[in-house]
Formats: structure tokens, C-alpha cells, sequence
């Protein structure tokens, strides 16, 4: 039963989350309110943690929301609840892009809406740094991490593992 | 089938390396399917990026069911969200059960400093990158320098600044083809 109901509210989470991540992070604190599943201090905790693991932040907050309710089941019913409405509504659009991407009036929009992704994918770079780049050295590191980056010739995994090295070797 | 098998291997790949949410996985999008694949243009990613934005759901979900639409239909689309939550799915139940301490680790905080700030760079990078390709005239650097000043000074949502930006270049580019 209490998979049900888990399935159910992430569900609503993701229909409703419009917008990524931590547009999750009000719905989640609702929950918290409503059922006692974990406190609204153990998902501040869970928001640090699902900043520094891999994976995309929502994910990682339905999976660790959904174990603190009821174990591993849980958390894969927590995941597969949020990620279900993406899955229907997307398909749905998807079929509709490709009817549509070559209409003019489209094509105007889309002119007008790539400079602004842009720029949201630098304020996402910006909230980022807020958090990483703190002191001397993490400047430094970014300086050469950014020259490495653009003069080599490696794919980001690369780069994301040896800065993993970069890091342990002097203490970012 | 094993084209299934592919869509869900590289989205593995991706969540496993995607660090701080969908807009730091772009660098790993563009380097996989942009730069190695050719499975889509920078344009497009950018596309999808506004729909993920715009639609309920984690953007990079979103943009991962998309692709794998488009390569496999609703398979496709299936195994490439499987593959993005499924890494997620296994380190935070890892760390919430058995690695508890995990996080407090000296050496795992080191690593991840230095991994953030990578993910900085890489995204600055990428957008070195497009702004090359994609602000070609006054009309994209007023949009871009205007979305900047709405979503950093006024706080505005994102999804407002989509929409308003589209507007704009339906009005103005409109405006501007007659």
C-alpha cells in the first residue's frame, strides 16, 4: 500500500516540477509535512548529498525520499513515479516536434529561445561556481582546468575524472 | 534490440557522470552525441533543452527520453530514462543504507571539490562554444543579455524567461522577415 501512495505523490512531483532539480525541493518539503517519512531537516541533508553524487538532482531526491518511506522498493517506486510523467509527455512532444519543427512561426520562437538556454545554462554554470569556487585555489584550479579543457583534445569524462585526481591530490 | 542495449549503456554513462543537474550534463551531452555520434546538432540540443525546461519533469530525464525517442520510439525512449535514473537509483541507495559515513569522507569531499569546479569549467566551455555558433546578430545578444539580467538580478523562473524569449523572437524576427 504505502508503494502506492509513494508511487502516486512522486508521480504528482513530476507532473507538477516544472523546470528541473530543485524545483522538486518545495514538493519534497509538502511531503515531508504530510506523511512522516523523513523530516524537513533530513532533506536538507538530502540536498547536499544529491549535489555532490552523480545523477540528476530530482532523481536522486525521489530515490533517497522514497528509500527513507519504505527501503530499496521504496526508492526505485519513488524514481519510477517521477520519472513517468516525463516519460508520456515527452514521447507526446516529441511526436508533435517533428511535426512542427519545420513551420516557420516555430522556427521564429525557437530563434528567439536558444540565446535565452544559453544563457540559463551560464546562470546554472554561475550557481554552481557560488558553491565550488571559494577560495585562491579553486580560482587557480578553474583557470587551468579551463585551458586544459579547450586546448585538449579528450571527452568531458576524461576531464570530470582527472579533476576527481586534481582534487585528492591537492585538497580543492 | 541492441540498439535498446546502446541507448541505455550511454545514458548510464552520462548519469553516472552528471554532476549538480540536467544543465551539467549538456558538456557530457554535446561531447557523446554532438562531437562522437552526430546523432543531433548543437541547435537541437539547445531545442530540446528549452522543451525539457518547459514540461513537467527533471530536464535531464526529459532530454533523455527525447533521444531516445527519436533513435528507437517508445523503447528507445524507455531504456534511455532507465539508463540516466539507473545510476542514481544504485549510489544513493548505496550511501543511504550502507555508506552512510560515505559522504563525511575527507578524501571523497577533496574529490568532489575538484569535480565541481571541472563542471564549471566544462560549462563554461560549452558555452564559449555556442556563442560562437548561435549569437550571430544584436537580436541574440539582446535576448541572451536580457534572459541573463532576468534569471541573475530579478530571480525570474526559467520557464518564464523561455517563454518570454520565444515570444520575442516571434514578434521580432517576425517583424524583421517582413
Amino acid at each position: 500500500m504505502i508503494y502506492v501512495i509513494l508511487f502516486f505523490e512522486f508521480f504528482k512531483v513530476g507532473l507538477f516540477a516544472i523546470g528541473g532539480g530543485l524545483v522538486t525541493v518545495p514538493f519534497l518539503f509538502d511531503l515531508s509535512e504530510k506523511y512522516s517519512w523523513f523530516t524537513a531537516k533530513e532533506l536538507a541533508d538530502m540536498i547536499a548529498v544529491s549535489e555532490s553524487t552523480p545523477g540528476p538532482l530530482g532523481v536522486n531526491m525521489a530515490t533517497f525520499a522514497g528509500f527513507r518511506a519504505a527501503g530499496i522498493p521504496g526508492g526505485i517506486v519513488a524514481t519510477l513515479g517521477l520519472v513517468f510523467p516525463s516519460l508520456v509527455v515527452m514521447i507526446l512532444i516529441a511526436k508533435m516536434m517533428d511535426k512542427y519543427s519545420c513551420n516557420t512561426r516555430v522556427q521564429r520562437a525557437l530563434d528567439g529561445i536558444r540565446p535565452a538556454v544559453i544563457a540559463l545554462i551560464l546562470s546554472a554554470g554561475i550557481e554552481i561556481a557560488r558553491m565550488a569556487v571559494v577560495d585562491l585555489k579553486a580560482v587557480i584550479a578553474l583557470v587551468v582546468f579551463l585551458l586544459v579543457i579547450h586546448f585538449g583534445k579528450r571527452g568531458p569524462i576524461f576531464y570530470l575524472a582527472l579533476s576527481a585526481v586534481a582534487g585528492i591530490v591537492f585538497k580543492i | 534490440m541492441r540498439q535498446l542495449f546502446n541507448l541505455f549503456q550511454l545514458f548510464f554513462r552520462i548519469g553516472l557522470f552528471t554532476f549538480g543537474g540536467g544543465y551539467a550534463m549538456l558538456p557530457l551531452l554535446q561531447g557523446e552525441l554532438v562531437k562522437k555520434r552526430g546523432w543531433a546538432t548543437d541547435e537541437e540540443l539547445l531545442d530540446l533543452y528549452s522543451i525539457g525546461q518547459c514540461t513537467p519533469g527533471i530536464i535531464a530525464v526529459n532530454v533523455a527520453t527525447v533521444i531516445g525517442y527519436r533513435r528507437a520510439g517508445v523503447p528507445g525512449a524507455c531504456f534511455a530514462t532507465l539508463g540516466i535514473v539507473m545510476p542514481s537509483l544504485i549510489i544513493i541507495l548505496l550511501i543511504a543504507s550502507v555508506l552512510t559515513q560515505f559522504m563525511y569522507n575527507r578524501y571523497v569531499a577533496y574529490a568532489f571539490g575538484g569535480v565541481r569546479i571541472c563542471v564549471v569549467a566544462l560549462i563554461l566551455n560549452v558555452i564559449y562554444g555556442l556563442w560562437r555558433k548561435s549569437i550571430k546578430d544584436y537580436f541574440c545578444a539582446g535576448v541572451f543579455i536580457g534572459a541573463l539580467v532576468l534569471l541573475l538580478v530579478f530571480n525570474l523562473s526559467a520557464v518564464w524567461v523561455v517563454i518570454a524569449a520565444g515570444a520575442a523572437g516571434y514578434w521580432l524576427r517576425g517583424a524583421a522577415a517582413k
